[in-house]
């Protein structure tokens, strides 16, 4: 039973680093309508960046201000330089040219930082294990990591339905001529919200990056899984992407600790871990499947 | 004969120059490198027939070229070991014919294909990009897990296999059989477009609505596409693990469907030889750019994306000065 829970929470941290991820990846395109491959490569630069000013300065928290500066500024530079001239194309143009971005991120980290993994060490504050009710020791810097993503999915929801950006951003999703033609500065407002995408990624890498390693190439698994996040919660869905997000964190890790047990009922032990671990890595993919054939659209998409 | 037709002719007899060319001065190097792009060149003819003239935008196709790659790595290895590859009632042996091979290879990439597309078909637009991703995901995983052959190592076959009458070993002999393939491709999806079925699907893309209102349905039209695009892709997946004689999962990830969708848009989309021009660019590219620097990926990234901002036509585009077909 502690174990189920202990799982539990993992599959919690994991879905709410997904959330910080696909959050922004579905920001983008319900405002935008782009989709953009190079999300994963603006979590690397969030890792890098927190991990080499923390390592310079000994102070985790500027490694993780500067995650977010970084990968702000990534994003706004690239969407000025690039992303700006693919928002009247076609998806087919959008997804080459954000998947040269990768090629260029990636091959331009390999050349400052070298191809070893970098490694991030913890402050003492945020180290060690916290006992939990029920008697579950469990480390505090996950538990960290998912009050993060909460606060997170908080701000976001205040920030878009409460704020004037945010009226201006849903307005922007409804009719860009139209809020263009009532005086706000669209070229400015895109710029934002892709840096605040681009945020949230550099956030979720700082994080990950402290629990495993910093290395070129982390963000591509992150960004095939935020993709699955997206469309099993519905294309510019914030709370889709909440919810998808948390689904696939506990199926996946639920699965995973779960299933070669599972399958040892009833068949050997040695074939049940095989036939077990590759069923648990293909469960979400089994899951979105599933839900598309429901909807096609996504649990909370309104349109396809 | 248009301009564009004279373009076509001329991007495929080049290639056989080249590897003529550089068998003759004994660069057998070269040859391989020719070999390589034409193989290439066949898994953008595949994919072009639904991105190109489908306008299906698949980031799976990775999936139907390492299924290709793995039923000739399987069929090639059991053959070695005189092993049974499943026992139903009756043994299924392995093979190491090519004939027997490339067959197998297209009907399992097609049958992919056939459960892959009925589910994407359902999506469409960026859905549908991202969910072929997440299956060619599925598979990929899939191979990483199934250490019984290799599992994340891949699996190494040793020795090419056979096609009758010819020695796969020689590198000119192996291309010319690449390329006779890859030239019947072409020959298909060119004979393919121009009939009733490929007029229906090119009208599916421009106006779904109106496509159907004239009475095609167009999702049987497309998953028919998907399902040719995954069958030829398939047969490129089988030439590719015999040139290296060896496939693992790299075959199968998503930087490969990246890839395939490059040389579809380098060349120029929904062009008869826009692949074979774009495979064979991206290889050169691939060898000039890897001797100037080690970090040539950047470089390549930096001209891709100067290709597509300033010249979507893609390469045919140029060369025709057609910025892109109807």
């Amino acid at each position: 039973m502690l174990l189920v829970a202990e799982q539990a929470l993992n599959g919690l941290q994991y879905g709410m680093m997904l959330f910080l991820m696909a959050a922004g990846l579905t920001l983008v395109f319900g405002v935008m309508g782009l989709i953009n491959l190079a999300h994963g490569s603006l979590y690397m630069i969030g890792a890098f960046a927190c991990a080499s000013v923390a390592a310079a300065t000994g102070w985790f928290s500027l490694g993780l201000l500067a995650s977010l500066i970084a990968a702000a500024a990534a994003g706004a530079l690239v969407e000025m330089v690039v992303i700006r001239r693919l928002y009247a194309r076609d998806h087919l143009d959008q997804v080459l040219a954000t998947f040269a971005l990768i090629l260029v991120f990636s091959e331009g980290t390999r050349w400052v930082f070298g191809s070893f993994p970098l490694y991030l060490n913890l402050p003492p504050a945020l180290q060690g294990a916290v006992t939990l009710p029920g008697g579950l020791q469990y480390p505090l810097f996950r538990l960290v990591i998912i009050a993060v993503g909460a606060a997170v999915a908080v701000g976001l929801w205040l920030l878009i339905t409460r704020t004037r950006l945010g009226i201006r951003i849903r307005a922007g999703e409804a009719d860009r001529e139209m809020i263009a033609a009532l005086g706000v500065d669209i070229v400015g407002l895109y710029t934002i919200v892709f840096a605040l995408g681009a945020a949230l990624a550099g956030l979720a890498g700082a994080l990950v990056g402290s629990i495993q390693s910093v290395q070129v190439g982390m963000g591509e698994p992150v960004l095939i899984l935020a993709f699955v996040v997206v469309v099993i919660g519905g294309i510019g869905s914030i709370k889709g992407a909440l919810i998808g997000a948390l689904l696939v964190g506990m199926t996946d890790t639920l699965g995973k600790a779960l299933l070669p047990g599972f399958f040892a009922n009833f068949m050997a032990e040695s074939s049940a871990n095989a036939v077990g671990a590759s069923l648990a890595s293909m469960l979400i993919y089994i899951l979105m499947a599933m839900v598309l054939i429901l909807r096609p659209q996504g649990l909370f998409g309104a349109r396809a | 004969m248009n301009r564009e037709t004279l373009v076509n002719l001329a991007i495929f007899l080049l290639l056989i120059a080249v590897a003529i060319i550089a068998q003759l001065t004994g660069q057998a190097f070269t040859v391989t490198l020719a070999t390589k792009a034409a193989i290439f060149a066949l898994a953008g003819v595949g994919l072009n027939l639904a991105l190109g003239y489908g306008g299906l935008i698949s980031f799976g196709h990775a999936a139907f070229f390492g299924l290709g790659g793995y039923v000739t790595g399987i069929l090639a290895s059991h053959a070695s070991n005189g092993t049974p590859v499943m026992t139903l009632g009756f043994e299924i042996m392995g093979s190491n014919n090519m004939l027997v091979i490339w067959p197998v290879a297209m009907i399992v990439a097609g049958v992919a294909a056939l459960l892959i597309g009925a589910l994407s078909l359902r999506t469409s637009g960026v859905y549908f990009i991202m969910v072929t991703l997440a299956f060619a995901q599925m598979i990929f995983y899939f191979a990483l897990s199934w250490s019984r052959y290799g599992g994340e190592d891949g699996l190494s076959f040793y020795v090419r296999n056979n096609f009758p009458g010819l020695n796969t070993f020689d590198p000119i002999q192996y291309f010319a059989i690449c390329a006779t393939l890859l030239a019947l491709a072409l020959i298909f999806t060119g004979i393919v477009t121009r009939s009733r079925f490929g007029l229906a699907l090119q009208a599916a893309r421009q106006n779904p609505q109106r496509s159907f209102a004239v009475g095609i349905r167009p999702y049987a039209i497309r998953l028919t596409a998907f399902v040719l695009s995954g069958m030829i892709v398939g047969l490129a997946g089988a030439l590719y693990a015999d040139l290296n004689r060896f496939v693992s999962p790299a075959m199968l990830s998503w930087h490969m469907s990246g890839e395939i969708m490059v040389f579809v848009i380098l060349g120029g989309v929904g062009r008869i030889c826009g692949p074979v021009a774009g495979a064979a660019i991206y290889i050169l590219l691939e060898h000039l750019l890897g001797g100037i620097s080690e970090y040539w990926q950047a470089l390549l990234g930096l001209l891709l994306l100067v290709i597509v901002l300033f010249s979507p036509g893609g390469l045919i585009g140029i060369l025709t000065g057609r910025r892109r077909h109807a």
